[in-house]
Parts: C-alpha cells; structure tokens; sequence
C-alpha cells in the first residue's frame, strides 16, 4: 500500500498539470493510466494535429504539449502507474483506498478524476459472445509471442500493429493470415511492403475487402468466417486471433462509484471541482457543470482549484497560504530554481 | 438551412435544420440526437460519429480524404455507403439529406 497526497486517473494533459498544481503547494502524487504512455488523447488521437488555444502558444501538437507538461512537471519525480486502470475506490475514514487491476494499491485523501471520455480500451469486432474466446486464443495485444509458435494465426485490422505483427509471427508460426476491409492499409508503407513480399514467399496469406462474420467454436476459436465486399464468403481454420482495430474510450469502472452522473460525465461543484463524494475530484473533459467547456484549458484551471482542496484534506493542520511562483520561495526551491 | 434526417438504428427519425458550414456529426451533437458520439468532437481521430448516408446522396458529398478512410476502419460495421460525419459539410445543396445510424458507435 502506497501513501500519498493524491491519486490522479488520467495521465493526459489535465491530469499531468495538477501533478504541477499539487507539486508546488508541497503535495505529491501518483498517476494511473491504462494507455502504455502519458497524454492520454493528445498522443493516441491526435499527436501531430495542431492545437491553437492553449494561451500563449499560438500553435502545438498534442505532442509536444505532452512533452512541455512532463518538462513542466519534471522537479516534483511523479511516479506513473501506466497500462492498469483502476478498477475500485473504497472509503477508509478520512481517506480513500485505490486499488488497480494490476493490483496496485494506493491510500490517499485527495483521488482526482481526469480521465478524459473515460479509458481506452480495445475495439472489439462485432461477433456475438466473443467474450468466452478472449479466455483462450482471441488477443487484442501481444503479450508473448512464442505463444504463436507453429500456430495458424489469423489477424485483422490494416494498422501498424497488424502489419508490424505479421511480419514478426511469420517468423515463428506456421502461417500468418493477414484480413483487412479494404484494399490500402494505413500501416507504414515500408512494413506493408515487407507484408506483401512474405505473400509473394508464401508464409504470409493477405485478404482484403474482407470482415469478420463469425468466429465459430465452443471454447476457443477453431474457425474463422469473414465475407467479401462482393457477398462470398470463406471459412478459415485457426488456432488464435488477433484483432487489432484500434482502441475506443469507456467510462468504464468509473461509472460504479457512485458518483453522481451527468450523460457520462461526473458532476463537480465549481469551487474545487469535488463531486458528490469528498476527496473526489473530477477535472478535465469528465466533469460537468452549468457552463462546461470541454477545452484543454478550462481543466487546467479546474485543475488549479482542486488542488486548493486537496491540500486542505492532505494537510488538515497546516495553514495554506496563497503564494504566486514569480515571488515564493518555498515554490521556487520546490521547482529546483533556487 | 439544409434539412437533416437522422435515423436511428431502431427507426426513431430525427429531422433537424442544421445551418450551412456545421457537419452532420455538430447537428446532430447540437440538437439532442442520439447515436452520435463525436468522442475526439470532430478531428478526424476516431470513429465515433460513423453514419451511413442514403445512397442517392453519396455523390453530392466531398470525397473520403485519406484521414476519414483509415478511421473508418475502425467503425463498427462498415458499409459502401459508411462516412464519418464531422467530415460532411452542410451547403444548400444537402437539404433533405437523409442518414441512417449504425447500431452502435466503435
């Protein structure tokens, strides 16, 4: 069990500036994040579009803000808990327990909500009951590839993940088969082409304009069915799936907290951004309130407020006084400038 | 101001009037329709505002640019006639346009 200030849900650019507001008030925090990397949408959805209205930078990425913030926020050491998600919050006393699906587990006054539309999880295609089949050979990801070894291995989607991995199993399996729903792959065009000239090899099997109808067996998938553009359809025998069609965002656990819910977002006050429950926060594109703009910059002023709060909980004893960072000390030793 | 149709996958029509220069995807977003997500609200970075525009009309909208393509490969259950619809700008010439909504989005 990990002690600490406060928690933080959501590595994205919201919850990597209250990591800054906590820090120079004195407080620490944890973050968690279910992606594998900070900057939660900046970085999976849109990295390299530009962004214009953040105040005093006429014009960035998603990631180089992402870089600025983690730059920004570097004196204060946060540890990032990446690739879980937390799954339950339960009271004790004055504090809340945290605990992850890895199993992490966090004791804290202050869980501050930025989760953004929720977490990112896999796409999954559209198969009825495809559950039972994740228990046994359907992936969303790989996690040790010697798993494939001499398997039949067939894999959708038209990504850099399907195409990187079609081209690394061919070297261990005993056939890759390779199913998009079009014709042009959106993969870096050097590993499709690698793709492609393992077909020519023979090691590798490429069908496109193809979706998957079916996946058929009773505990782990023995065939593969998918249709053409065209209306014919095909059975494939297999012996696992990997269906690589992106991620998607969830509310996920969140929406089990009991927190009080507005479409699919979390109602806050907007004094310090607490919802219903004491020492939950919600900042960033997840809260709601009279006015709410979804923009990058009103959670970092949502931000700014909560972190007030937080100290009063995490400091019951101590009394705060507002300082700016142009003329406090204590906030200037705590940035490592003086 | 072009009329929109929006029918949803249960056929509950929704018919709005949507001003010139908004998307499919902010008039439906703005009027209350269900069944249009807009998670990424409108960049082109997910796959959640998917809509299928009745055929007749496919030829008087701009052409898949390369961006709305690869994300509609992550649609759920793509069709000929699938688009994203923060991509489908409104001009007079759209009035009447009719789009059906898938049963789910991503």
């Amino acid at each position: 069990m990990k002690k600490t200030d406060a928690v933080i849900i959501g590595a994205g650019p919201v919850g990597l500036f209250a990591v800054f507001e906590l820090g120079i008030m004195g407080l620490n925090a944890h973050v968690i994040d279910n992606l594998d990397k900070v900057g939660g949408q900046c970085i999976e959805l849109y990295p390299d579009k530009p962004i214009y209205d953040i105040p005093a930078l006429p014009e960035c990425t998603g990631e180089s803000l992402t870089k600025n913030l983690l730059k920004q926020i570097k004196p204060f050491n946060t540890e990032f808990h990446l690739n879980q998600r937390v799954e339950s919050l339960e009271k004790k006393d004055h504090n809340w327990i945290v605990t992850t699906s890895d199993q992490e587990k966090f004791e804290t006054p202050n869980v501050i909500i930025a989760a953004g539309v929720g977490s990112f999880e896999p796409r999954k295609p559209p198969i009825k009951n495809i559950e039972k089949f994740e228990k046994t050979n359907l992936y969303y990801a790989v996690k040790d590839k010697n798993k494939f070894k001499d398997q039949i291995v067939c894999i959708f989607g038209g990504g850099d993940s399907a195409l990187d991995w079609t081209v690394e199993l061919s070297k261990i399996a005993k056939k890759v088969i390779l199913i998009h729903r079009r014709d042009d792959f959106r993969a870096a065009q050097h590993t499709v082409g690698l793709a492609r000239d393992l077909e020519k090899e023979g090691k590798v099997e490429i069908l496109t304009c193809y979706q998957p109808l079916d996946f058929k067996g009773d505990e782990s998938i023995k065939t593969v069915e998918v249709k053409h553009d065209d209306g014919q359809q095909k059975n494939i025998e297999v012996d696992s799936v990997l269906a690589f069609f992106g991620l998607k965002m969830e509310l996920g656990p969140i929406a089990h907290w009991g927190l009080d819910l507005e479409a699919k977002s979390l109602k806050v006050n907007t004094e310090n951004f607490e919802t219903n429950e004491k020492g939950i926060f919600a900042i960033g594109d997840i809260c709601a309130y009279p006015g709410k703009l979804k923009l990058i910059l009103s959670g970092f002023h949502e931000g700014a407020l909560c972190a007030q709060e937080c100290f009063k909980r995490a400091k019951p004893d101590e009394k705060y006084v507002f300082r700016f960072t142009t003329s406090s000390s204590d906030i200037q030793k705590r940035l490592g400038v003086k | 101001m072009p009329k929109v149709t929006y029918i949803e996958f249960n056929g509950k029509q929704h018919e709005v009037n949507v001003e010139n220069g908004l998307s499919i995807m902010e008039g439906a977003v703005q009027n209350g329709v269900p069944g249009i997500d807009a998670d990424c609200g409108g960049a082109c970075a997910c796959a959640t505002c998917h809509v299928y525009v009745k055929e007749e009309w496919l030829d008087k909208l701009p052409e898949q640019g390369d961006s709305e393509k690869d994300m509609l490969d992550f649609a759920f259950e793509t069709k000929k006639n699938s688009r994203l619809s923060c991509q489908l700008i409104l001009e007079d010439k759209h009035d009447g346009i009719i789009v059906n909504l898938p049963e789910k989005q991503g």
